[in-house]
C-alpha cells in the first residue's frame, strides 16, 4: 500500500502591545488518529510555560490541549512539531453511492431507531456558528443536485463548481466574513470555500463536516522548499450512507489523498480552530503563523 | 356600588374564571365578589392608586429592548388577583412537578447517552439543530443530576376548564420575582380577604431554591457564596434581578465581576478575589463562556464551563438547558414520559405539529389557516405567524419557506384563553380580559416543588387573545385559596441571624460597583461645578451690564475645558458657545454629556442607591433630555441651572444621610472630594494668573463659584476684595469650599484608605497641605516692594494651586490603578489559523 511521510512545523507567535495578565487558550494542534493516518511523533513547545495544561479529547473526538497562563506575559509562542504517516485510502466508485435525496431521507427523523453512525452523522447536518443555512445556498447548488443523482457525484460536481466560479484571494475575507458575502463576491480562502460547501450540503439536509489540516505544496520549479511558506488548510467531508465519510477539497478541486494531512474535524472552523482563546489586556495582537510541510523518507 | 356585572360582557365559548356558564359567580369567587360589591367605586380607585404608588416607589419596572429611550417602563399590575381553589390547584401542581422531572430527565439524556434520539423518541433535528444545544457541555453531569433548578411553564385554560401547557421555560425562567413583588403589593390592598381566604404563601419556594443551591454548591460544608449573574441593566427584567438578588441575599454580579483561575470562579472585590461556589444565572447559557461557547459574547465569564466540568462551581440552571425551549418538543413528551417513567402526563399540551416529518408537514400546510406557525429554534429570525392573517400569496410564500427546511418550523393550534375580570378605574367597572399563567417549580431534595401561585398575565386589549409582557400586557397576583400547608409561613428572606452572624460591612461588594460609586461621586461634583460656572456666565450674558466680568468667566471656562474654545477658522457667537457648553451633543465636556455620565455611573450602582436617590436622578436626566435645543431661551436655561444645582445638592444630601458608610460610600466621598479639590484649585490658579484679579465684579462671581458669597457678605459687609476673598476660598478651614479644607480632607481620606488596605503612603498631598497652610496672604499687601512683588506672589500662589490640582488628579489615578485596575482590563478573543 502506498504511503507518505511528513514532518510538519506549525508555529504561532503572539506579540502583545501591552502585557496580558490572564490568558486561556484552546489548541487543536495534535492530529487525531484515523485508519489512513498515523502520528509517529508529536511535540508542543510552549513559551512562557503555562500555569496549567490539560490534554484531552473534545466532544468530537479530537485531541484538545487546554492552556492557562496566569502570570503577566507580553508574548506567547506555541510551536507544534509533528511526524506523520499518511496511508492510501480505498478507491470508491461514486456511481455506486446512494442518490442524494435518498441519503437525505435516511438522515431525516422517522420515529425509528438510529444506528450509531447515523446518529453521529446528524451532528453535522445543521447550522453552526460559521455555517448559517439560507435558501441562496440551495439555489447556488441546484445544478449539482438533480433528483436521483448519486450523492458523491453531486458532491464532486459541487466541489468543481466552487473551484471554477470562485477566486482564491487571501485579502478578500477574514475569519468572520459571513458566507453570504463570500457567495456574493466569489472570492475567499480555503476556510470560506469549505464553509460554503458545507452550507450547500446542509441546506439540502445532508451531513457534512469541516476538516482542518495541512496540504503538501510544491515549491516553484528549481527553487528550494522555504520554511514557513505553507499554511494550514481546510476541506470538507461528506457523509454517505453505507460508505461513510468521503473527503473533498473545493479549494483545489481534488479528493484528499496522500498530500492532505488532517488534524481535527468538527461542525465548522469554530470547533477546531488551531489556537483560540481569551486574554485579559494585550492591546493589539495579530499573530504570526508559520507552517512548513516537509516530505521525509519513511 | 351598582351591580358590578351590569355592563359586563360575557363571550360565549370562553371559560370565565369568575363566572360559570350561566353567568353566576363561581363559589371560590363568592367572598371576593361580595367584598367588591360592598365597596364604593372611590374605595377601589383609592386602592388602585395605592397599588400604583407602591409600584412607583419600589421602582418596579420592565424594560423593553426595542425602546431604549423609554426604558424602565413601570410594571402594570391589576388590582384583582387571579383566584384558584386549592383542590383544582393540586392537580395542576402535580402536573407541573411531573413535567419538571421529565424535562430534567430529558436533559440528562441529551447531555449524556442520547438514547432518546437513538431510540427514535426524539428527533435529532430538534436537538442538534437547536442553537442552545451546547456540544461542549456534552458529558458534564451536574450535582445530584439536577439540570433544571428552576422551571417555569406557561399555561392557558380552554373552554372546557382544563389547563393546557403552551410553552416550557428551562433556560433562566423570569417572572418569579415579579410574582413575589405582586404578592407583597396586592395582599396589602386586600389585607382582610388575604387573611380570611387563607391564601397560600410563596415563601417556601424561595427557601427551597436557597437550600438546593446551598446543598449542591461545592463548598466543602463551608457557607457557600452564591451570586446572581445578570446580563446587565439593559435586560428587560433587570429590576427582577436586582429584586431577587436582594430577597435571596445573593450579590448581583455581571460577567466582568467574575474571573476564573485554575478552573475556579472568583468574585473581584475591593479586598481581593473571593471564591464563588454557585451561580444563579439570568444570562442565556450560550453567552456564559466566550472561551468555549458563543465566542462573540461580551457578557460571559471565560473559562466558566471548565470550572463547571471540574465540579468547582454550580451553575443553575445547568449550561445547555435552553435546548428544551422549543415548541417542537411538546408533541414528543407524552411518549417519552411513558418510556422513562411509565406514566401518562397529567397536564396536556396544546396541539402542536413539528413539521420535520413529511406527513406532518403536509397536514400542517393544509390546515394552515387555523394554525400559528412558529420557529422551532430561538435563533431563527422568524416571528410567529397566524395562518388566518395571510392571503393566498403570503401563504404560498410561507409554505415554500417551510418546505425548504421543514424541521425548523412548528404549527400550533391557537390557544383559547380564559377570561378574568380586571378593574378599570377610569370607567369604574370590571371588564373581562384574556389571561395566561406562568407557574414555577424548584428542585428540592425530595423532588420538584411548585410555587403555590404564579404570574398571571393579562392581554393588553379587550379583544386581544395573546398575552405578552413585551407587547404591553399587565399582570395579576395569583391566589391559591384555602388550606395553608404547614411550613408556609411568610417569607422572611433568610434563616434567623444571631449576634455571631452580624456583619458591619458588605464583604462581597464587587469592585466594579465601588469603581462606579467613585465615578458617581466625581460626576456629581463635576456637574455641580460645571452648572455653577455656566450659571455665572449665563446670568451675566443675559444681564449684559458686566462685559469684563463675563469675559473673565468665559476665559476661565475655556481654560477648564468647560466651554469650547473659539474656532479661528469659523468664528462663532458667544451664545452659541455657551449653548454648546451646556447642551452640546458634540462637545464631549458639555454639562449634558456629564449628566449622562453621571446617569451611567448611577445605573451601574443602582442596587446601592436608595429609591429616593434614584428617583431624583431619573428626574434630573429627564429634564436635561427634554430641554429645547432648537430655539433656546436663556431665561429658561438659567432656571434649569438653578434647579439643577438644587437637585445636585439634594443628591449630596442623600449620600450623607441615606447611605451606609461602607467602603463603597468611602470611595464615593473620596471621588467627590478629589473632584472638588481639583476644580477649586485649578480655577483659582487660572484666576490668579488672569487680569481679572483686580476686578471687583470678577471677584464677585469667584465667590459665587466657590459657593461662599453669603459667608463673605455676612463677615465683611463690604464689596469683595482680593485678600479677604482669597482667605475665604483658600485658607479658611471652616469653609467646605476652601482649597485647604478640601485638601486636608482628601489627604486624610487617602491616608486612611491606604492604611486599611496596607498600601504604602504617598506624601505629596501632605507636603502641599503644609505649603498652602504656610502661605502668608500678607505678601499680597501693597507694601514695600510694590506692584511687581504682588504680581510675583500671585503667580507663585497660582503655581502652588496648579500643582495641588495636578497632584489630586494623580492621586485619583493611583487610587483607580490600585483598587480598580483589574476592572479596566478588557477581555478579548484571539484566534489564529
Amino acid at each position: 500500500m502506498n504511503s507518505a511521510h511528513y514532518q510538519i512545523l506549525h508555529d504561532t507567535h503572539y506579540k502583545y502591545d501591552t502585557p496580558v495578565s490572564l490568558a486561556q487558550q484552546l489548541a487543536h494542534l495534535w492530529p487525531r488518529r484515523s485508519p489512513w493516518q498515523r502520528c509517529l511523533e508529536q511535540q508542543l513547545v510552549i513559551s512562557p510555560a503555562p500555569t496549567t495544561r490539560r490534554d484531552e479529547l473534545d466532544v468530537f473526538g479530537n485531541p484538545l490541549t487546554r492552556l492557562a497562563f496566569e502570570r503577566p506575559h507580553d508574548q506567547l509562542q506555541v510551536n507544534a512539531r509533528l511526524r506523520i504517516e499518511v496511508l492510501e485510502r480505498p478507491a470508491l466508485d461514486f456511481q455506486q453511492s446512494v442518490p442524494w435525496d435518498l441519503a437525505r431521507s435516511t438522515l431525516t427523523y422517522s420515529a425509528s431507531k438510529m444506528s450509531p453512525d447515523l446518529l453521529d452523522a446528524c451532528r453535522y447536518r445543521f447550522e453552526s456558528p460559521y455555517v448559517h443555512l439560507k435558501q441562496s445556498f440551495v439555489e447556488f447548488s441546484a445544478s449539482c443536485f438533480p433528483t436521483g443523482r448519486p450523492l458523491l457525484l453531486c458532491a464532486q460536481a459541487l466541489m468543481e463548481k466552487i473551484f471554477d466560479e470562485f477566486t482564491f484571494d487571501g485579502e478578500a475575507t477574514q475569519v468572520a466574513t459571513p458566507l453570504v458575502e463570500v457567495l456574493e463576491s466569489r472570492r475567499g480562502v480555503c476556510q470560506d470555500f469549505a464553509h460554503l460547501m458545507l452550507a450547500c450540503l446542509r441546506s439540502r439536509g445532508l451531513a457534512a463536516r469541516y476538516v482542518s489540516g495541512y496540504l503538501l505544496t510544491q515549491p516553484p520549479p528549481g527553487q528550494p522548499r522555504l520554511i514557513g511558506a505553507d499554511a494550514s488548510h481546510a476541506w470538507v467531508s461528506v457523509f454517505c450512507p453505507m460508505l461513510g465519510w468521503v473527503d473533498f477539497d473545493p479549494t483545489n478541486n481534488i479528493q484528499p489523498a496522500l498530500e492532505h494531512i488532517s488534524l481535527a474535524w468538527g461542525r465548522d472552523f469554530s470547533d477546531v480552530s488551531p489556537l483560540r482563546g481569551v486574554i485579559l489586556g494585550g492591546g493589539n495582537h495579530d499573530p504570526e503563523v508559520r507552517v512548513t510541510v516537509m516530505p521525509i523518507a519513511g | 356600588m351598582p351591580d358590578l356585572l351590569d355592563r359586563y360582557p360575557l363571550s360565549a365559548g370562553t371559560y370565565h374564571e369568575m363566572l360559570d356558564a350561566s353567568g353566576a359567580v363561581r363559589p371560590h369567587w363568592q367572598r371576593f365578589y361580595e367584598h367588591l360589591q360592598r365597596s364604593t367605586p372611590s374605595q377601589l380607585i383609592q386602592r388602585q392608586a395605592l397599588l400604583a404608588r407602591q409600584i412607583q416607589e419600589n421602582g418596579v419596572t420592565y424594560n423593553v429592548y426595542a425602546d431604549p429611550k423609554g426604558a424602565d417602563r413601570p410594571w402594570e399590575l391589576d388590582l384583582l388577583p387571579h383566584l384558584i381553589p386549592v383542590d383544582e390547584w393540586q392537580q395542576v401542581a402535580a402536573g407541573i412537578a411531573q413535567r419538571a422531572r421529565l424535562l430534567n430527565a430529558v436533559l440528562a439524556d441529551l447531555y449524556g447517552p442520547q438514547t432518546l434520539i437513538a431510540e427514535g423518541l426524539l428527533p435529532a433535528e430538534l436537538v442538534f439543530g437547536h442553537n442552545n444545544f451546547l456540544w461542549p457541555c456534552q458529558g458534564v453531569t451536574p450535582p445530584e443530576g439536577t439540570f433544571l433548578h428552576v422551571y417555569a411553564v406557561d399555561l392557558a385554560r380552554t373552554p372546557d376548564g382544563r389547563w393546557w401547557v403552551t410553552a416550557d421555560r428551562t433556560q433562566a425562567p423570569s417572572g418569579a420575582g415579579y410574582a413575589l413583588e405582586n404578592r407583597l403589593i396586592v395582599s396589602r390592598a386586600f389585607p382582610e380577604l388575604y387573611r380570611d381566604l387563607e391564601v397560600q404563601h410563596l415563601s417556601g419556594f424561595f427557601r427551597s431554591l436557597q437550600e438546593t443551591l446551598a446543598r449542591q454548591a461545592p463548598s466543602n460544608n463551608d457557607v457557600p457564596l452564591v451570586v446572581l449573574l445578570t446580563p446587565g441593566r439593559f435586560n428587560e427584567s433587570y429590576f427582577e434581578h436586582l429584586y431577587l438578588a436582594g430577597q435571596l441575599g445573593y450579590p448581583l454580579v455581571e460577567g466582568s465581576d467574575l474571573t476564573v483561575r485554575d478552573a475556579t470562579v472568583y468574585l473581584k472585590t475591593l479586598s481581593g478575589l473571593r471564591r464563588v461556589h454557585a451561580i444563579m444565572r439570568r444570562l442565556d447559557d450560550d453567552f456564559c463562556d466566550p472561551l468555549e461557547l458563543r465566542t462573540d459574547s461580551a457578557l460571559g465569564v471565560p473559562g466558566l464551563l471548565e470550572a463547571v466540568r471540574q465540579g468547582r462551581v454550580l451553575v443553575a440552571n445547568a449550561l445547555g438547558s435552553g435546548v428544551l425551549e422549543s415548541p417542537g418538543l411538546l408533541g414528543f413528551l407524552p411518549k417519552i414520559n411513558e418510556h422513562l417513567f411509565g406514566e401518562e402526563l397529567i397536564l396536556p399540551s396544546i396541539a402542536t405539529w413539528w413539521c420535520g416529518e413529511p406527513p406532518v408537514l403536509a397536514q400542517a400546510l393544509e390546515k394552515m389557516p387555523e394554525l400559528v406557525i412558529k420557529p422551532a429554534f430561538p435563533s431563527q429570525s422568524f416571528a410567529p405567524v397566524f395562518g388566518r392573517d395571510l392571503n393566498d400569496e403570503q401563504r404560498h410564500a410561507l409554505a415554500a419557506r417551510m418546505q425548504a427546511r421543514p424541521y425548523a418550523y412548528v404549527a400550533q393550534e391557537l390557544a383559547q384563553l380564559s377570561h378574568a375580570p380586571v378593574w378599570q378605574g377610569a370607567q369604574m367597572q370590571l371588564q373581562p380580559r384574556a389571561i395566561g399563567m406562568r407557574v414555577y417549580a424548584v428542585a428540592a431534595a425530595d423532588g420538584y416543588r411548585v410555587l403555590p401561585g404564579g404570574l398571571t398575565r393579562v392581554a393588553a386589549d379587550a379583544d386581544a387573545d395573546v398575552v405578552s409582557m413585551q407587547r404591553g400586557g399587565a399582570s395579576k397576583d395569583t391566589w391559591i385559596l384555602g388550606e395553608r400547608t404547614l411550613g408556609s409561613e411568610q417569607w422572611k428572606g433568610r434563616h434567623s441571624l444571631g449576634v455571631h452572624d452580624l456583619i458591619r460591612r458588605d464583604p462581597y461588594l464587587p469592585s466594579r460597583v465601588v469603581e462606579n460609586l467613585f465615578w458617581f461621586g466625581r460626576y456629581c461634583e463635576r456637574c455641580d461645578d460645571s452648572a455653577r460656572l455656566l450659571r455665572i456666565m449665563l446670568a451675566r450674558y443675559v444681564d449684559g451690564d458686566d462685559p469684563l466680568a463675563l469675559q473673565a468667566a468665559v476665559e476661565l471656562g475655556e481654560r477648564l475645558n468647560l466651554v469650547p474654545r473659539e474656532d479661528e477658522e469659523k468664528p462663532s457667537e458667544l451664545d452659541d458657545r455657551l449653548l454648546a457648553a451646556l447642551l452640546g451633543d458634540e462637545w464631549p465636556f458639555s454639562l449634558r454629556s456629564n449628566l449622562q455620565r453621571l446617569q451611567w455611573a448611577a445605573s451601574q450602582v443602582r442596587g446601592k442607591l436608595s429609591r429616593e436617590n434614584w428617583q431624583a436622578l431619573v428626574e434630573l436626566q429627564h429634564e436635561a433630555t427634554h430641554l429645547d435645543t432648537e430655539t433656546p431661551n436663556f431665561g429658561e436655561l438659567l432656571d434649569f441651572l438653578n434647579r439643577l444645582v438644587m437637585s445636585l445638592a439634594a443628591l449630596s444630601g442623600f449620600a450623607l444621610d441615606d447611605m451606609t458608610r461602607d467602603e463603597g460610600w468611602r470611595f464615593l466621598m473620596i471621588g467627590r472630594r478629589i473632584e472638588r479639590l481639583q476644580f477649586l484649585s485649578t480655577s483659582l490658579a487660572a484666576f490668579l494668573r488672569s487680569d481679572a484679579v483686580s476686578d471687583q465684579d470678577a471677584l464677585d462671581w469667584l465667590l459665587e463659584l466657590g459657593n461662599s458669597s453669603i459667608t463673605y457678605r455676612s463677615r465683611y459687609l463690604a464689596l469683595p476684595q482680593l485678600i479677604p476673598v482669597l482667605d475665604l476660598l483658600l485658607l479658611d478651614e471652616q469653609n467646605p469650599h476652601a482649597v485647604l479644607f478640601q485638601l486636608k480632607l482628601v489627604t486624610r481620606s487617602v491616608k486612611r484608605l491606604n492604611d486599611d488596605f496596607g498600601v504604602p503612603q504617598d506624601s505629596s498631598l501632605a507636603m502641599l497641605t503644609q505649603r498652602l497652610a504656610a502661605f502668608d496672604l500678607g505678601c499680597l499687601e501693597n507694601g514695600l516692594f510694590g506692584e511687581s512683588s504682588v504680581k510675583a506672589a500671585l503667580h507663585g500662589l497660582g503655581d502652588l494651586l496648579q500643582s495641588i490640582g495636578d497632584t489630586s488628579g494623580q492621586a485619583s489615578d493611583r487610587l483607580a490603578l490600585r483598587h480598580f485596575a483589574h476592572v479596566d482590563d478588557v477581555s478579548q478573543r484571539t484566534v489564529s489559523v
